[in-house]
């Protein structure tokens, strides 16, 4: 390996029954960059996120994070180790708090004995906590962080699963389709916030079908056909009807990034 | 179109001068009703709180000192004591968007082992009474395991557990009663929590300080542990949960085998309530903690309510009880009214929970 990757996989394997979901599929990211993920329907780049955040265990194949072999057990074995996924669903409770929400699993206890004993939550700290992420994201006038989650709109929610990603991601923030649900303006809020967390040095994996979203923010472009990376590519190097052309299967990948 | 172009997409530009903010959170104005709407949101044990006031000054109102003495209104905190304490354990349950319909059975159940064990084996009464706590555990555990991991629906499961539970009861118990005289010789500890403290006309059981001291103890736990914002983030979405790093299974269990300890608790005050050990008592404490937890604003469909409101239904269901009783009327108006509540208080619910971002 002559560069120096945060998260690579190799040779993942996973089926499901008869169905190979992952057949040998390499992956490789690079420090600070954000990575698009694209492929058709089925072609296994969910079940590829999942490998690599812990949601399943692939059947073969290694992973290696910082240059250390990882095998998560659990989505909670892969948060504890630095890598923060947002999902498609956001996994945000909708009657809890914004504050309730980003600490949820991982609450914080007061010190001491009522903390120790008692189990007593530390609520302002969480709450002062959250609202300083919030801020930091640029998500502004967080005048009441207690708000129930369903009281925000789409884009509020997007920002508050990416800011407890952000907040808790020490290595890596793996977003599956931030943008699919969303409308122009606030698709743009949540481009600029996964701008943001390039900005501040965390490399993102980014998994959307928009393309014109994939050309604009990504450093480079892993295309998944057939369970399988088919292509590398820069997004300065090709057109995105070539992408989509090699993620169909329509045109051959190109010779040398062909894994 | 210049793909490998880095600037914004150019349909966006018709962004431009838009507001710019990505999130804004203050509260916008509101109408009178969005703010009732919102402030019932907020805190769902409003509305029952409302009620029971309003009934407890309309009964005094009507009825003067007969009811509004010491004695009448710690008369209902005794007769509500049970289905308080169990409605404890039906919360959880529902906030877990379950329900459990055999909590009356472990409660009986749990009381005739307590009263078994020391009159049938002639084990010390305090040994026994943590055998009928085992046996409520037992119980919860059950329920629990079948929920969670076998992922049956807490409906049907409560439901067959209910049958079994009650039917073990009686066939272990071979329907006999112990009898209060031999309990009061014999066992006193089983009767423990009807002892009471006595002030002026005012009675309060121990059973109802158990009751008071539970219900404070989860409000506790609800609020200030993980634990209880689990019970709560489970109930609402089990599957964010999960995502978001709650242990969904585990919660669910502990929440089942809680509820089976809780209705343990109950059958040990039950003993202090009626006296004796009987293994036909509390044939509709299930039904009656649904009701209490229902008309206390707790949401059947999860994730929203608190255990004060459960209390509250409870006693808005014991002042009517116990109001109209005075009145003279037919016991039937009581039912009648609380039918009434059960549905109003669902149809609140569905509106509080219409609410628009």
């Amino acid at each position: 390996m002559s560069e120096n990757y945060v998260l690579t996989a190799k040779g993942l394997v996973k089926r499901f029954g008869r169905v190979v979901a992952l057949d040998h599929a390499d992956f490789e990211l690079k420090p600070g960059e954000i990575l698009a993920v694209i492929g058709d329907n089925g072609a296994g780049k969910s079940t590829l996120i999942k490998a690599i955040s812990g949601a399943i265990a692939p059947d073969d194949g290694e992973i290696h994070l910082d240059g250390q072999r990882v095998q998560f057990s659990s989505p909670m074995a892969a948060r504890q180790a630095g890598i923060e996924t947002v999902y498609q669903n956001l996994a945000l409770s909708p009657a809890l708090s914004i504050a309730d929400n980003m600490f949820m699993g991982r609450e914080i206890r007061v010190a001491g004995p009522l903390g120790s004993v008692f189990k007593m939550l530390d609520k302002r700290k969480m709450e002062s906590f959250a609202r300083q992420k919030l801020s930091e994201l640029g998500l502004m006038t967080i005048q009441n962080i207690r708000q129930p989650i369903e009281t925000l709109s789409g884009g509020q929610r997007q920002g508050v699963a990416v800011a407890r990603a952000a907040a808790f991601g020490s290595r890596v923030v793996i977003l599956d389709e931030p943008t699919a649900a969303l409308g122009v303006k606030e698709s743009r809020k949540v481009l600029d916030l996964i701008l943001g967390l390039r900005e501040r040095g965390l490399p993102v994996v980014l998994i959307s079908h928009n393309m014109p979203h994939v050309f604009e923010v990504a450093d480079r472009i892993h295309i998944h056909r057939l369970g399988r990376r088919a292509a590398l590519i820069k997004p300065q190097d090709y057109s995105m009807s070539d992408a989509v052309a090699i993620m169909t299967g329509a045109m051959a990948p190109p010779e040398e990034m062909a894994a | 179109m210049s793909q490998s172009d880095k600037s914004a997409q150019t349909f966006e530009s018709g962004l431009e001068g838009s507001q710019s903010e990505v999130a804004k959170f203050d509260e916008p104005a509101r109408s009178p009703l969005k703010s009732l709407q919102h402030a019932l949101h907020v805190n769902p044990a409003l509305i029952p709180l409302i009620i029971l006031v309003l009934s407890v000054a309309g009964f005094g109102i009507i009825l003067g000192g007969r009811f509004f003495s010491p004695f009448s209104l710690t008369l209902i905190l005794q007769q509500v004591s049970i289905v308080g304490i169990v409605a404890v354990a039906q919360t959880l349950v529902i906030l877990t968007k379950g329900i459990d319909l055999s909590v009356g059975a472990i409660m009986v159940l749990s009381s005739v082992v307590m009263g078994q064990f020391t009159f049938r084996y002639g084990l010390p009464p305090e040994i026994a009474i943590l055998c009928g706590f085992a046996v409520g555990a037992l119980c919860g555990l059950v329920n629990g395991v079948l929920v969670a991991i076998v992922r049956l629906p807490p409906f049907i499961v409560t439901l067959g557990m209910w049958q079994i539970v009650l039917a073990s009861n009686f066939l272990y118990s071979r329907n006999e009663t112990i009898r209060a005289q031999d309990i009061e010789s014999n066992a006193p500890l089983l009767q423990f929590f009807g002892e009471s403290i006595r002030a002026g006309g005012a009675v309060l059981t121990y059973g109802v300080i158990a009751m008071i001291v539970l219900a404070a103890l989860f409000s506790y736990i609800l609020n200030n542990t993980a634990w209880g914002r689990h019970v709560y983030a489970v109930g609402d979405d089990a599957d964010a949960a999960q995502l978001a790093g709650v242990r969904v299974k585990r919660t669910l269990i502990s929440v089942y085998v809680l509820s089976g300890l809780i209705c343990a608790l109950a059958g040990w005050v039950l003993i202090g309530r009626i006296g004796s050990v009987s293994p036909t008592a509390g044939q509709f404490t299930n039904i009656e903690s649904i009701t209490a937890v229902v008309i206390g604003g707790i949401s059947l469909f999860g994730g929203r309510g608190s255990i004060v409101g459960a209390l509250f239904g409870a006693l808005i269901v014991g002042v009517f009880g116990l109001g109209l009783r005075l009145m003279g009327t037919d016991p039937q108006w009581t039912f009648l009214l609380i039918g009434v509540l059960i549905i109003g208080a669902v149809a609140l619910d569905q509106w509080i929970r219409r609410i628009s971002a």
